[in-house]
């Protein structure tokens, strides 16, 4: 009877770890799926903004058809990336998302001793899409779009403006601009923009390029208006301070150059393309 | 059965369940090494199988112009001139020229593409524009910003321009798809400007030179103009 109880004792046991082998044996499996799934996501999530564009949709009727009549009068401030999207991150925790908001918080004074109303396409920690920040901008008469940038390279203590390459405008024949060349018909006025901003940070920060830089910048491409990128670098400074120390003299040389640009901000009058295909 | 057959089958089986608990610790290493195999993502496993396109040691070694980073964090390219055996076909001359930009320079500093990125394809189309389709990490690993990844596509584009005449502009996907920019800044739904030479195209910056050859060429923002249309 004993020798029996230490049979079945031996077979249960046998079997307490075979059964928990087995469940040993699904368990990373079940967690590599969760992996798989963040993945699909993440596809999706990145091909989301892609195929949301209103490729085909136009702006709103051209604002170069238009002189707003007060002239410049708004800026459209927008702190980039926000919510999930960090930006760049430093070594000593510093991240682009927050650190803008400080940034953008006196610009926005600055430009309001300016005289100049300003908007925000963010003030919280929240991510609005590419396309609706450019909609902020292209939804104004009379503005111009600032879009504020913390690098993760770069000579510490410089900064930098970045206008897009020429764009040929194509209006159609209703004058429609077409949403993904939205920058077309503004692209001079960019550069004029760019320059003035670019020549105020260089006599603040030491280094930093004489006139503005060109670079493909997606955020510019959509917008309708006179659009400057201003990246500051960078988050990789030995201490927050370091960038903190910036944020009065970016203010003061983004303020004074919009104020120096407004002068020359007469909008284009588009030619309307004889024959042009309707949308 | 005798008692003392009982006695010897328990025992047998007492040590075979104690075999059985010591080899359940590293039975479930091994298994979670499986797991972590699997849970390689599809790209790695296509880079794993791709073989580095191999530089055809029977072709003479010639001079190459390399546009890496000037070393300075400062945004600039510097020509690096490498000798590397080249073949005289225009893709698979790219792509020994686009592997060597990616295995990087001497000085790590001067890298302009993340270490871990790679090359899964390129070709190049009759009208001279080039499709390079690139590992996701070309945009995840590399550092945040406008600065950074405009280098990298200067780099791209500007060590093209030097070594395969050929092509006239590049289209850069990731992983096959084309993504709406490279780490959040640079627009990637366009062609770049290899060949500055092309009429029209602006003045070719000089190595050193701050990188400015990113605008879209006219047949591209024709397709893109068509595609409005329809």
């Amino acid at each position: 009877m004993t020798y029996r109880t230490t049979l079945l004792a031996a077979l249960l046991g046998g079997g307490l770890v075979l059964a928990v082998m087995a469940a040993s044996q699904t368990k990373p499996q079940s967690a590599s799926t969760p992996a798989k799934q963040t993945t699909a996501q993440s596809t999706t999530a990145t091909a989301a903004p892609a195929t949301s564009t209103p490729q085909s949709a136009t702006a709103p009727p051209s604002q170069a058809q238009f002189v707003p009549r007060g002239g410049l009068s708004t800026v459209v401030l927008d702190p980039a990336h926000g919510g999930v999207d960090l930006g760049a991150r430093g070594t000593e925790g510093i991240r682009e998302s927050e650190v803008l908001l400080v940034f953008a918080a006196e610009v926005r004074k600055a430009l309001e001793a300016q005289g100049f109303q300003v908007v925000m396409t963010r003030e919280g920690n929240d991510n609005p899409s590419f396309d609706d920040r450019s909609a902020r901008a292209n939804a104004q008469h009379g503005a111009v779009f600032v879009t504020l940038h913390i690098a993760s390279t770069g000579v510490a203590g410089t900064a930098r403006v970045y206008v897009v390459p020429d764009i040929p405008s194509s209006n159609d024949a209703n004058g429609l601009i077409p949403w993904d060349r939205a920058q077309g018909p503004f692209v001079g006025l960019s550069h004029k923009l760019g320059d003035l901003v670019q020549a105020e940070l260089a006599k603040r920060f030491r280094g930093s390029p004489d006139i503005a830089l060109v670079a493909p910048v997606r955020q510019l491409r959509t917008t309708a208006a006179p659009a400057i990128a201003v990246e500051i670098s960078s988050v990789t400074v030995p201490v927050r301070a370091d960038l903190d120390r910036m944020v009065p003299g970016v203010a003061e040389a983004i303020a004074h150059g919009i104020a120096a640009f407004k002068p020359s901000y007469v909008l284009p009058v588009p030619s309307i393309t004889p024959g042009a295909a309707q949308p | 059965m005798s008692p003392q057959s009982r006695v010897w089958l328990a025992g047998g089986l007492f040590a075979a369940v104690m075999a059985a608990a010591l080899y359940f610790p590293a039975l479930r290493h091994q298994v979670r090494s499986a797991a972590q195999l699997t849970e390689k993502t599809a790209e790695q496993a296509r880079r794993e199988l791709l073989p580095v396109t191999p530089a055809a040691s029977s072709e003479p070694k010639v001079k190459v112009k390399m546009f890496w980073g000037s070393g300075n964090d400062d945004g600039l390219l510097k020509a690096v001139t490498v000798e590397l055996p080249l073949s005289d076909d225009p893709v698979l001359r790219a792509k020994e020229v686009l592997n060597t930009l990616l295995a990087g320079p001497v000085d790590s500093e001067a890298r302009t593409l993340p270490p871990d990125a790679a090359l899964l394809a390129f070709y190049i189309l009759p009208d001279g524009t080039a499709i390079a389709d690139f590992s996701e990490a070309l945009g995840t690993s590399i550092p945040s910003g406008i600065q950074s990844e405009q280098l990298a596509i200067d780099s791209i584009a500007r060590t093209l321009e030097a070594n395969v005449p050929q092509v006239q502009r590049i289209k850069i996907l990731i992983h096959g798809q084309e993504v709406e920019t490279l780490a959040g800044h640079v627009d990637l739904t366009q062609t770049f400007r290899v060949n500055t030479k092309l009429p029209g195209a602006p003045t070719p910056p000089a190595p050193s030179a701050v990188s400015v050859i990113t605008a879209p060429i006219q047949k591209a923002v024709q397709k893109v103009e068509n595609a409005v249309k329809r």
